[in-house]
């Protein structure tokens, strides 16, 4: 619709142009006075705020379409990003997915915004104008025949150098922010080590070699412009020779021939827009097609079987593999073991030896490349994952707090939760004492990661919010690392009775923790072997 | 602390902002001396080119016109050249004052975090630095040196009219003054309000989504992840309403600006029809009068962006300058400085809370770390081990009572001089996002290979290490998260061999590994702090039979 107000706005102008030429004509060769081109002014007048509303417009129109594209891709973007979920990202810095996902669709929006329609009419224009030429003048439209495509070939010629340019500018961008939030992240270990001050040095490298990446592509977009302006300009001059000189001899009237000259301008500037829109372009190429990567990483899931009820649910491994992409962490090679409905199963072994990675397949996050994991006889792999997601309460090693107040928090494991529950929950991870010290209680806000709250404190919090989820799975992976021997006690006791009614998988490497276990499972360089096996090797 | 200033700091800040162009202050002229000449450029190509066609059929022989045929052509050349010129050095320029810009506030933060960065969320600090500095290099491009050009070309324009007749230079001076003013003027007002919210909005929704893409595991496993993702789309609303409301404005003044154009030029043309007829205008320059008018325009037609530009800058250079001018709370000692006669260490009824409304984290606490001694802390989770580190390094300063570091109030030390003497294994330890050698170079610059290789060696690293096909260069992922948490303190453990500090504090520095791992660690901790003073922050038996004292927190 922005593509048919531009054209429309252009048209209007390019009538004005004529009008124009005509009434100049008139007062230069006739010697016409106000009154007798009144009436062409007064059309002249009417063509010109036409073309500034059709104009104004296009511009709004361009405008909202590339705000809505960035809604649109943005939320697709985000929907993606979680369906593959955090193990599949793993190899990505979240500054670049996070830029990605904020400035980067931004870029692709008012690239598809605005150089689509910049390319349509860099058709349209130039050949209207082209065809108005024919009728006024036959002779300059050869000029413009001519240089018309030789300007469109160079551009396309160097159009793929800055295509290449772009896309490597895109890459420094994406690895100056990511670098720049791992810093500040990592200020207080820089501090720590007296770094923080020589530090900035790095960072002005980084910048310097980020200024002169983006140069490099930026002076690549401006030769593009500079050949194109240097052509359109040239021609401009061409035509005003050439149509000077037929004008000496008469072959040519005043009127078209100054129409003519005006006109030539406008068969460039479609080309000029386009070109200009070109480096904005590329850019969104290069980003387009890591959104579309992300998108396309995506595998469409049908769940064709429904979960079994929770009573019969045994788990099984059955000679489970995974495999890691980068190989630099250790996988899951043949392991087969049972977690039953009801009661402890502990996986214990040396770090490192593959217990998270059981875990990570429990919640859907990796799938097996070899052998099956089954509930109650069914295939994890044909279970609808969020549903069977809504059974298990996980509390990982590095647990997530997110920006809002405790309660929040805490909700995120149930929405509708009520505040006695919320209490109840917070006492068997043995943390209402230190929530009732806060002056704001419940209300208090935990800020990004909880960054006011200890280690142990962020940890009982997080047990608090699976205890809260009334699952009939538990899987504490490392959950009671941070917690003084007291407290630890004290949330073995919840787990043991919520052992009573459900199934509890506790990953350790601490004796203690796994004593309370009704099964204890050895798991060392990715197999599963005796408990016994495990605690040598440990 | 941080806060935005409004209203009186509109002109201060960008004021502020065009003083860092100083030190480029040459190049940022000459990019507006040749974006005024390619201005200049084609308004004089649009006064040859008519004039030329105009002189055409009144002379016989093309010598009479190669004044005018030369002029157009050199004019023609000029002006794609000079656009050139103007682009590249206006870029360098601003990225010049960026890189400058960049290490500036990257100072700034390293002097403030983490004490006095308590809320700023790292979202929010990503969107700062990266988006708020980068709309600052758009401020010199797209809004100085356009306006800078466009009062040049516009003189020119008006001084080839006020030549012909002086009225149409008035009248030419005041469409340019109306589309180059009041036009960007208007528009601001009227997008003021959208912008602002869209701004807010945008660093929102970047927050949140850094947030939500790191907790991301967690919002999954709690199948909460789709209301995380609605609360997104309600804030992307909020931008795309914000939008519409610019477009409208921005539409507005596109066709203003264009009727503007319009008008001016048949507004000069109509005047110059008596003085044409009254003979005061030669005929020839009937057809240059519009079109000067014209192309008078062009410099004008970016001041909207400009305007807009500005109006961004402004806002990013405010929260900019906030950041840069906040003052740290922690600060160097002014005055002579003292060095630590020796490295004992004690705290005199220390009582601290991180926040006014906090809850108190150390009430009253002393002790005595005598050079050479070890010492434990103890306490339940919560009881503040993690706040007597964070004091110690001086990251937060107590509300009360002292830290003696050999006598002399920490506070009177310079803080590199305390942090010096302190080897620091961290509970959360953090990896860069580099190689293991990275990582353990921020210890000891100068160390060799053998020396990270040994560290890593005593740290129980060793087998781990030799596993990998590119050892000391394997990345470690972003925040270490490539490794288990085991490895990242072992990692965290090495550093502290290679750091060779006097004073050793480990808090909570082998909760992650296993017991067969840590008794070895221990051990070789145990060795290394023979010559050394030692705290060990724990709740856990294991480290504390490395020390021979015991101070208890209560809750």
């Amino acid at each position: 619709m922005g593509v048919a107000f531009t054209v429309a706005s252009a048209l209007t102008w390019f009538a004005a142009i004529v009008v124009l030429s005509g009434v100049v004509n008139d007062v230069f060769r006739h010697g016409a006075d106000a009154s007798d081109v009144a009436p062409g002014v007064w059309v002249l007048l009417g063509s010109i705020a036409a073309r500034a509303l059709l104009a104004g417009a296009g511009e709004r129109a361009g405008e909202v379409a590339a705000a809505s594209l960035v809604r649109t891709l943005r939320g697709k973007l985000t929907d993606a990003l979680f369906r593959l979920g955090p193990v599949v990202l793993r190899n990505e810095r979240s500054g670049d997915l996070v830029r990605l996902a904020g400035d980067g669709v931004e870029s692709v929006g008012s690239w598809l915004a605005r150089f689509r329609p910049a390319r349509i009419l860099a058709v349209v224009v130039p050949t209207i104008v082209a065809v108005l030429v024919l009728v006024l003048d036959p002779w300059s439209v050869l000029v413009l025949i001519v240089t018309g495509p030789v300007l469109v070939l160079l551009l396309a010629l160097i159009g793929r150098r800055v295509r290449d340019a772009t896309a490597r500018r895109e890459r420094e961008l994406a690895w100056t922010s990511a670098h720049f939030l791992d810093v500040l992240r990592g200020l207080p270990t820089l501090k720590m080590f007296g770094r923080a001050e020589e530090h900035a040095t790095v960072i002005e490298a980084v910048g310097r070699r980020n200024a002169e990446t983006t140069m490099d592509v930026l002076r690549t977009a401006f030769q593009t412009t500079l050949v194109l302006e240097w052509g359109a300009t040239a021609a401009t001059a061409l035509v005003a020779i050439e149509v000077s000189v037929r004008l000496m001899g008469g072959e040519v009237a005043f009127g078209p021939a100054l129409a003519v000259l005006l006109l030539t301008p406008e068969f460039f500037a479609p080309l000029r827009r386009l070109s200009a829109e070109y480096h904005t372009g590329p850019a969104g190429v290069a980003v387009a097609r890591r959104i579309f990567d992300v998108l396309d990483g995506v595998t469409p899931f049908e769940a064709v079987a429904t979960m079994p009820p929770p009573d019969r649910a045994s788990i099984r491994f059955d000679e489970v593999s995974v495999e890691y992409e980068d190989g630099a962490r250790p996988a899951l090679r043949g392991v087969t073991l049972e977690i039953p409905p009801v009661g402890s199963v502990a996986l214990v072994g040396p770090t490192g030896a593959g217990k998270s990675t059981i875990a990570d397949v429990l919640l859907g996050f990796v799938r097996p490349d070899a052998g099956r994991v089954t509930v109650g006889g069914v295939d994890l792999s044909t279970i609808d994952l969020s549903e069977w997601r809504s059974r298990i309460a996980w509390v990982g090693q590095r647990p997530a707090l997110f920006s809002g107040t405790i309660a929040d928090n805490l909700r995120l494991a149930r929405l509708d939760a009520t505040e006695e529950e919320l209490w109840l929950a917070l006492a068997s991870a043995a943390s209402d004492r230190f929530v009732r010290s806060l002056p704001r209680g419940m209300n208090t806000p935990v800020g990004e990661g909880g960054v006011r709250l200890s280690g142990g404190e962020r940890q009982r919090l997080a047990l608090a919010r699976a205890f809260l989820r009334h699952a009939p799975l538990v899987i504490l992976d490392e959950a009671t690392s941070h917690l003084d021997k007291g407290t630890q006690d004290q949330v073995l006791d919840t787990v043991v009775s919520l052992a009573a009614d459900r199934a509890v998988l506790l990953i350790a490497h601490r004796p203690e923790v796994a004593r309370i276990a009704d099964v204890v499972i050895g798991i060392e360089g990715g197999r599963a072997c005796s408990a016994r096996a495990a605690e040598v090797a440990t | 602390m941080l806060g935005a200033g409004r209203g009186g700091r509109y002109v201060s800040s960008l004021r502020r902002l065009v003083s860092l162009a100083r030190p480029v202050r040459r190049w940022l002229l000459l990019a507006i001396l040749a974006a005024a000449g390619a201005l200049i450029a084609t308004i004089a190509l649009m006064t040859a080119a008519p004039y030329l066609l105009s002189r055409a059929p009144l002379v016989t022989g093309f010598a009479a016109l190669s004044v005018a045929v030369t002029a157009v052509r050199a004019f023609a050349i000029g002006r794609a050249s000079l656009r050139y010129a103007e682009r590249t050095l206006s870029h360098t320029t601003a990225l010049r004052i960026l890189t400058e810009l960049r290490t500036t506030v990257y100072r700034s933060v390293a002097r403030l975090a983490p004490g006095d960065l308590p809320d700023a969320r790292s979202g929010d600090l990503l969107a700062r630095i990266d988006a708020d500095v980068g709309s600052l290099d758009v401020f010199f491009v797209r809004a100085l040196v356009p306006v800078a050009a466009a009062i040049l070309g516009g003189a020119f324009a008006c001084a080839i009219l006020g030549v012909l007749a002086p009225q149409l230079a008035v009248v030419l001076a005041l469409f340019l003054v109306l589309a180059g003013i009041g036009v960007p003027l208007a528009t601001r007002a009227a997008s003021r309000e959208a912008g602002t919210s869209l701004v807010e909005a945008r660093g929102r929704l970047h927050a949140d989504m850094a947030e939500q893409i790191e907790g991301m595991a967690d919002l999954i496993a709690f199948g909460a992840e789709r209301d995380a993702l609605d609360r997104d789309a309600l804030e992307a609303d909020r931008i795309l309403r914000a939008q519409r409301r610019r477009a409208a404005v921005l539409g507005g003044a596109a066709a203003a600006s264009m009727l503007m154009t319009g008008v001016a030029g048949i507004a000069c043309l109509w005047l110059a029809i008596p003085a044409v007829r009254a003979g005061s205008i030669a005929g020839t320059f009937v057809a240059v009068v519009p079109i000067v008018a014209f192309a008078a325009f062009e410099g004008v037609a970016p001041l909207g962006d400009a305007a807009r530009q500005t109006e961004v800058s402004r806002a990013a250079a405010t929260r900019t300058f906030a950041l840069v001018d906040a003052q740290p709370r922690v600060a160097d000692p002014v005055g002579p400085v003292v060095g630590p006669t020796h490295i004992s260490i004690a705290f005199r009824e220390v009582s601290f809370r991180y926040a006014p409304d906090a809850p108190i984290a150390l009430d009253r606490l002393s002790f005595d770390l005598p050079v050479g001694r070890r010492l434990a802390i103890a306490g339940a989770s919560g009881a503040g081990k993690t706040t007597v580190v964070n004091l110690l390094l001086r990251f937060w300063d107590p509300q009360d009572g002292s830290i003696l570091v050999g006598d002399e109030d920490a506070r009177r030390l310079p803080l590199a001089t305390v942090r010096s003497l302190l080897g620091v294994v961290p509970q959360h330890p953090y990896l860069f996002n580099g190689t293991f050698r990275d990582n353990l170079l921020l210890a000891d610059g100068a160390a060799e290979d053998d020396d990270l290789l040994a560290a890593c060696e005593r740290a129980q690293l060793g087998p781990f290490l030799a596993s990998l096909p590119d050892g000391l260069d394997t990345a470690v992922g972003e925040n270490g998260l490539k490794l288990s948490g085991g490895e990242r303190q072992r990692v965290a453990i090495a550093r502290i061999f290679l750091r060779d500090a006097p004073v050793l504090i480990l808090d909570e520095a082998t909760a992650n590994l296993d017991p067969a791992t840590e008794r070895a660690v221990l051990r070789e901790i145990d060795a290394f702090a023979a010559a050394r003073s030692l705290m060990v922050v724990t709740h856990r038996s294991a480290p504390l039979a490395l020390t021979d004292e015991l101070v208890t927190l209560p809750v």
